[in-house]
Formats: structure tokens, C-alpha cells, sequence
């Protein structure tokens, strides 16, 4: 019978089932961070159990770590505390695959997962966050668990899962200049909302996803979660099959085409038949801007900010309404009025090497506008940073007046020192645009790289179109 | 884990949809290294009115008296009755140990997130799905009835409510087992250490690049 590349990906790692359809599936990779493994690890240690497969285990510290310089460590107590966790964690238990603050492969997880060839098309991948879904973009079925669930992976090399339903969305056609894989996903999430995707495995498809690049693919699948799924993923082609190879973790010699003759059948057979289909069409695609506070508030950079009045469902006007409190904006504001505080290019969405060749693209040669407070750049790993400086990006971000940091979450979150004052607005690459998201009282809206950049140039949200 | 068969509380109304992870324990709070400790800053941001940070004497915070769990009648609650997409955003567990922490044994949305779905049962604590209406009617009783306590049978997969209707709700077999009994799940899997080990030497054979 024809299959979706779930479920492919899925039969593949069925170890057991249960009649109520309860199954155990293996897990081939486990990326762990410093945030949600110290109480798992401490688990193990307290029930006198071992790592199952310390080989399947890719750690590294990226959420609290500074973005300047580490010379002198991390000055905040309770997130130095967390890494050197980590780094006790990483000794006692034996991990061999550790990525430390002070490596120069050091990076945001979902970056160094790929860039190492440690996701590979075909394995199960699990880290206990939830943008794990990136990893999908190699037709690998990967998604964010609890710290529970890194427990369980640790001491088992499995997980007790049930089968999702399927969701394909396909995205046809062609995008126009200056859209992005960042404006497809927020499409799409506009389209379906956070919670349409709940209890499905997305695959994307279409010709404007097959399309991207293997960067744009991981943009799109990073972001299935904000669609409410936990898996988003892509088939693999020879995009897939080029990028992997000569990367460390990945095979090597006759071995690699061995893997990739396997890879070439990870995709979904022609009829297969999936739960639930949704179609955009690429060519309606516009540079999109968040405007609230959930990812699927979002409109066109043509928009406008919603009128609540205009909104029939009592319980969807009153988000609204409350959206725009929180975030400062009067109904019907053309969204290109919106002036910002603060630029913020990085996180696991878009902090790899073409979402930063692709914003200094847009800043050459121009300076960031006068009332921009703070306009940062944060590589996504310590690879990313080395490789934008051999191309001599920093130098293009710096004469525009940004700042040019060492790799980590940064701003994403700010559990570091970057952060958002009360009421301070800010055009951020990042994938969450949730209240307090990146600093209590701050206000995010989510765009592009190069719309970032666009709107550091301006002071204000900017049509990248026009200045392309 | 505890055994966990019925509960008879005080229901708490949270009228929003999308609660997300980051307002159910904001990311201040995660840097502790254990699991303990988060109660007192749940909902953080909407339960005081000054910014919290670890390590300040939550009992000497000013309380915003609009919040609903800081309202006279919905003190001790323990049942949490909330809107669509409960729990969405990251992966952390440390919201159901917030909620959990602060006193709550279920919560009753329309709808949860995955993860957040997922992480709840890891911990004793339990989501129950209603229907859109089923919840609509139950905000209904819980605003017009101070003191109201309901009871979650899991047993039976009832929710009681004194003077109304009983609403059913559906739980898989596994999940229902593990939470009657207590079951801790990591020993539950290692009765299928064979089978692994098993699956581990298929697939090597199959695909022997993950296992060198
Ligand atoms: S960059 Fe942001 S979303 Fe990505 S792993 Fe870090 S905190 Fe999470």
C-alpha cells in the first residue's frame, strides 16, 4: 500500500504495540541542552540507571550561555549553575559528543544537529525542546519531548508514542522576490492557525518547498510547532543527499551512497493518502509581520493592524483586543508605520549562514536608523560565526551599526542577559512572539532575516521589496 | 508515582484560549536544576503585579487581585478549568511541575498541545479533553455556583458535577493503567529490554551507518 513518508519513518522504529495502539519507538539521536536534561539526568542517577546508547546522545550549551564574550564565564549565578550541570552531567554520565560553551562548534542545538551531520534522513531524533521539529527537514521524524521523556530515551533508547494523524501542505508555484522560507511558514500558520496542527505530523510539500534550500526547509519545519504539530518534515532529494555529505557525523565513502540509496526512498509514495490535505499557492505569498501575540497573528507587510470590531466570535475578539494591548498598537495602524526599538537576527528559525548572508545583503552599505536602540546579530553556532566572518558579513553588520555576537539563543528567549525592556518593540527573526517571550513587557513581532534588516534600516517595518 | 483514581476539588476558571508555556511559568524560572520549587511562580506575570525573578520572597509580592487564582473563592482549587490550546509553545515540563506544584490534579480545556498533553500524564497530572460546549456549560456552573467542587473519576472516566450533568471523557488504556496503578514508565519499558535489543540488530543490519 502506498505510504507517507510518516509512515515510513514510523514503521521503521516500531520496536512494540500495544492493542490500545500505545507503541515504544527507537530513538536514533538525542540532541540535550543544558535547560531540560539536569533533572533527567539526575533521574538516572537516583534509580541507579545508565544511558541506553551514549553514542545516539549530541550535547551542547545554547540557551543561558552570553552572547559577548565567555572569557570571563557566565555572571549570572543560576544560569552558570545550569551549564556547569551540564558539563558535570556530560563527565559522570560519559558523554563523548559534547559541544561546550568554549567549543568553537558550539551552537543553538537545532543548528549544530544538522551542520555536524548528527540528523541524519531517516532517524528518529528527539531533544527535550520543542523546535526539535527542525531536524524534519532531512525526511527525519524528530520532535521535542519533556524532561521526563529525556529520562525515558536516556535510560531505554525509547519512547512510549502513539501514531499521529497526517497532514500534508503543499505549497505550489513560485514565491516572488524578497518572500522567504520564513514568510511561507508564517503563511501557513496564518492560514491554519497554532492549533491546526495539533495531533498531526506535517509534511511539506509542493514545488516551493522542494524548491528551498535545505536551510530554507529546515526554516519551515523549525516552525510546524508553532502550527500546534510536533513533527514537521520534508522528503529527501539530492539536496538533501548533497548537503550531507563530508559533514563529521555523517557516513563517509562507499558508505554514504549505501545511506543515500536508502535515503532516496524517504518520501511519501504517489497515492498515498493522508489525513488532511491544505494548499497555499506560493505566488500569493507576501514578506509576512507578526502583529499580536501568538505566531498566527500575522498579516502581509501591506497589512494592516486588525480592527476587533470588525471580528464576529466574541472569544477571537477579545484575543484581539487583548493582543493589541499588550502589544501597544491601534486598530487599523498600516503595519509599515510601526516603528521599532530593537533588531534581532538569530535563533534556531533563521541564524544559519544564507539567513545572514541574506540580511547583510539588505544592510551593505546602509546604517541602521537613529532611533533603533539595539540592532544584534547572533550566529547560530560558532561554525556559522566563522564561516559570515571568512565572508566578511561581521564587517558589512558592524558598519550598519549592528552588533555582532557569539553564538547561543540570545534574545529567542532571553533566559541569557538579552533581552526586552517593559514596552520595548522589537523585528525578530526568532520563531515566538508570546508575551514576555523575550523579556517581560516586550513586544515581538516576527519576521524574515532580510525584513529584519529591512525594518533596522528603517526604524520601522519596510517592504523588502522595495529595497531589494 | 501515586496512584491516582478520583478527585474531588475546587474548580479554578482561566478564560483564555492559548495559554502558553511561557505564561504558565515564565522562562526566569527555569534555570533551577531540579523539579521542585515552581508553584509559587506559576502564571507569574498575571498573578503579581511587580516582574518576578528567582529567589525573591514570593509571599512579600504584591498580588493582582484580578487574577482568578487570586480571587477568595477559587483559593485551594485544584481542578483548572481552561480554553483551546492549553499548554502550547515549548517542550518544558516545567509547567505541568508548576501546575502540579501549585496544587492542581487535572485540567479540562477543549484542547491541549501535544507536548504539554503528553508531559501532564509523565506526572500524574491530568488533561481532560470536553467539547468546546461541554466546557462552555462548566464555565457557566463554576461562575454561577461559589465553592463548587467536581469530581474526576478515572476509573470510570466521569466528571461529576453536583446538580448538573456528568460528562464523560476518554483516556487511553495505557495512560489510565499507569495512572491507576502509579506505574513509573521507564520500569514499564524495561520489561521489553529484549525487544530492543532485538530491533537494535535489525536495524544495524539495515542501516549500519547509525550503529558504527
Ligand atoms: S533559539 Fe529559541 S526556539 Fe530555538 S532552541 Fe533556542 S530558545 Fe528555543
Amino acid at each position: 500500500m502506498a505510504q507517507t513518508l510518516y509512515d515510513k519513518l514510523w514503521e521503521s522504529h516500531l520496536v512494540h504495540q500495544e492493542t490500545d495502539g500505545t507503541a515504544l519507538i527507537y530513538i536514533d539521536r538525542h540532541l540535550v541542552h543544558e535547560v531540560t536534561s539536569p533533572q533527567a539526568f539526575d533521574g538516572l542517577e537516583m534509580n541507579g540507571r545508565k544511558p541506553w546508547r551514549l553514542k545516539s546522545i549530541v550535547a551542547t550549551a545554547d540557551h543561558n550561555v552570553p552572547t559577548t564574550s565567555r572569557k570571563e564565564g557566565i555572571a549570572d549565578p543560576i544560569s552558570r549553575l545550569q551549564v556547569e550541570t551540564l558539563d558535570k552531567n556530560i563527565v559522570k554520565f560519559g558523554v563523548q559528543d559534547y559541544f561546550g560553551m568554549n567549543d568553537a562548534r558550539q551552537g543553538i542545538v537545532h543548528v549544530i544537529g544538522p551542520e555536524q551531520g548528527a540528523t541524519l534522513p531517516g532517524m528518529t531524533v528527539v531533544c527535550g525542546d520543542s523546535h526539535t521539529s527542525t531536524h524534519g527537514a532531512f525526511a527525519a521524524l524528530a520532535f521535542g519531548i519533556g524532561t521526563s521523556e529525556v529520562e525515558h530515551v536516556m535510560a531505554t533508547q525509547c519512547l512510549v508514542a502513539k501514531k499521529s494523524k497526517t497532514l500534508l501542505i503543499r505549497v505550489e508555484g513560485k514565491v516572488g522576490r524578497g518572500v522567504t522560507a520564513k514568510d511561507i511558514v508564517l503563511a501557513i500558520i496564518g492560514k491554519i492557525g497554532t492549533a491546526g496542527g495539533t495531533g498531526y505530523a506535517i509534511e511539506f510539500g509542493g514545488s516551493a518547498i522542494r524548491a528551498l534550500s535545505m536551510e530554507g526547509r529546515m526554516t519551515v519545519c523549525n516552525m510546524a510547532i508553532e502550527a500546534g504539530a510536533r513533527a514537521g518534515m520534508v522528503a529527501a532529494d539530492e539536496k538533501t543527499i548533497e548537503y550531507l555529505r563530508g559533514r563529521p557525523y555523517a557516513p563517509q565513502g562507499e558508505m554514504f551512497e549505501r545511506a543515500a540509496a536508502y535515503w532516496r526512498t524517504l518520501k511519501s509514495d504517489d497515492g498515498a493518502l493522508f489525513d488532511r490535505m491544505v494548499e497555499l499557492d506560493a505566488a500569493n505569498i507576501t514578506p509576512q509581520v507578526t502583529w499580536g501575540t501568538s505566531p498566527e497573528m500575522v498579516t502581509s507587510i501591506d497589512g494592516k493592524v486588525p480592527e476587533p470590531s470588525r471580528e464576529a466570535d466574541p472569544v477571537k475578539r477579545e484575543a484581539i483586543e487583548r493582543a493589541l494591548q499588550y502589544m501597544g498598537l491601534n486598530p487599523g495602524t498600516p503595519i509599515n508605520e510601526v516603528k521599532i526599538d530593537k533588531v534581532f537576527i538569530g535563533s534556531c528559525t533563521n541564524s544559519r549562514i544564507e539567513d545572514l548572508r541574506a540580511a547583510a545583503g539588505i544592510v551593505k552599505g546602509r546604517h541602521i536608523a537613529a532611533n533603533i536602540k539595539l540592532a544584534m546579530v547572533v550566529p547560530g553556532s560558532g561554525l556559522v560565526k566563522r564561516q559570515a566572518e571568512a565572508e566578511g558579513l561581521d564587517r558589512v553588520f558592524l558598519a550598519a551599526g549592528f552588533e555582532w555576537r557569539e553564538p547561543g539563543c540570545s534574545m529567542c528567549l532571553g533566559m541569557n542577559d538579552d533581552r526586552l525592556s517593559p514596552g520595548e518593540r522589537c523585528a525578530s527573526t526568532s520563531n515566538r512572539n508570546f508575551e514576555g517571550r523575550q523579556g517581560a513587557g516586550g513586544r515581538t513581532h516576527l519576521v524574515s532575516p532580510e525584513m529584519a534588516a529591512a525594518a533596522a534600516i528603517a526604524g520601522r517595518f519596510a517592504d523588502v521589496r522595495q529595497v531589494l | 508515582m501515586e496512584p491516582f483514581r478520583q478527585h474531588t476539588g475546587l474548580v479554578a476558571p482561566l478564560d483564555r484560549a492559548n495559554v502558553d508555556t511561557d505564561a504558565i511559568i515564565p522562562k526566569q524560572f527555569l534555570k533551577s536544576i531540579t523539579r521542585s520549587g515552581f508553584g509559587p511562580n506559576l502564571f507569574d506575570e498575571w498573578r503579581y503585579m511587580d516582574h518576578g525573578e528567582p529567589g525573591m520572597d514570593n509571599s512579600k509580592r504584591p498580588l493582582n487581585p484580578n487574577f482568578v487564582l487570586n480571587q477568595e473563592r477559587y483559593r485551594g482549587a485544584t481542578i483548572l478549568l481552561a480554553r483551546k490550546n492549553f499548554g502550547c509553545g515549548s517542550s518544558r515540563e516545567h509547567a505541568p511541575w508548576a501546575l502540579q506544584q501549585f496544587g492542581f490534579k487535572a485540567i479540562i480545556a477543549p484542547s491541549f498541545a501535544d507536548i504539554f498533553f503528553n508531559n501532564c500524564f509523565k506526572n500524574g497530572l491530568l488533561p481532560i479533553v470536553l467539547t468546546e460546549m461541554e466546557v462552555d456549560h462548566l464555565f457557566n456552573v463554576v461562575s454561577a455556583t461559589p465553592g463548587l467542587k467536581i469530581n474526576v473519576d478515572i476509573e470510570r472516566q466521569v466528571i461529576e458535577v453536583p446538580g448538573a450533568e456528568t460528562y464523560e471523557f476518554q483516556i487511553d488504556e495505557s495512560r489510565k493503567q499507569s495512572l491507576l496503578n502509579g506505574w513509573d514508565e521507564i520500569g514499564l519499558t524495561m520489561r521489553h529490554t529484549d525487544k530492543i535489543r532485538a530491533y537494535e540488530a535489525t536495524r544495524a543490519q539495515r542501516e549500519p551507518w547509525l550503529f558504527c
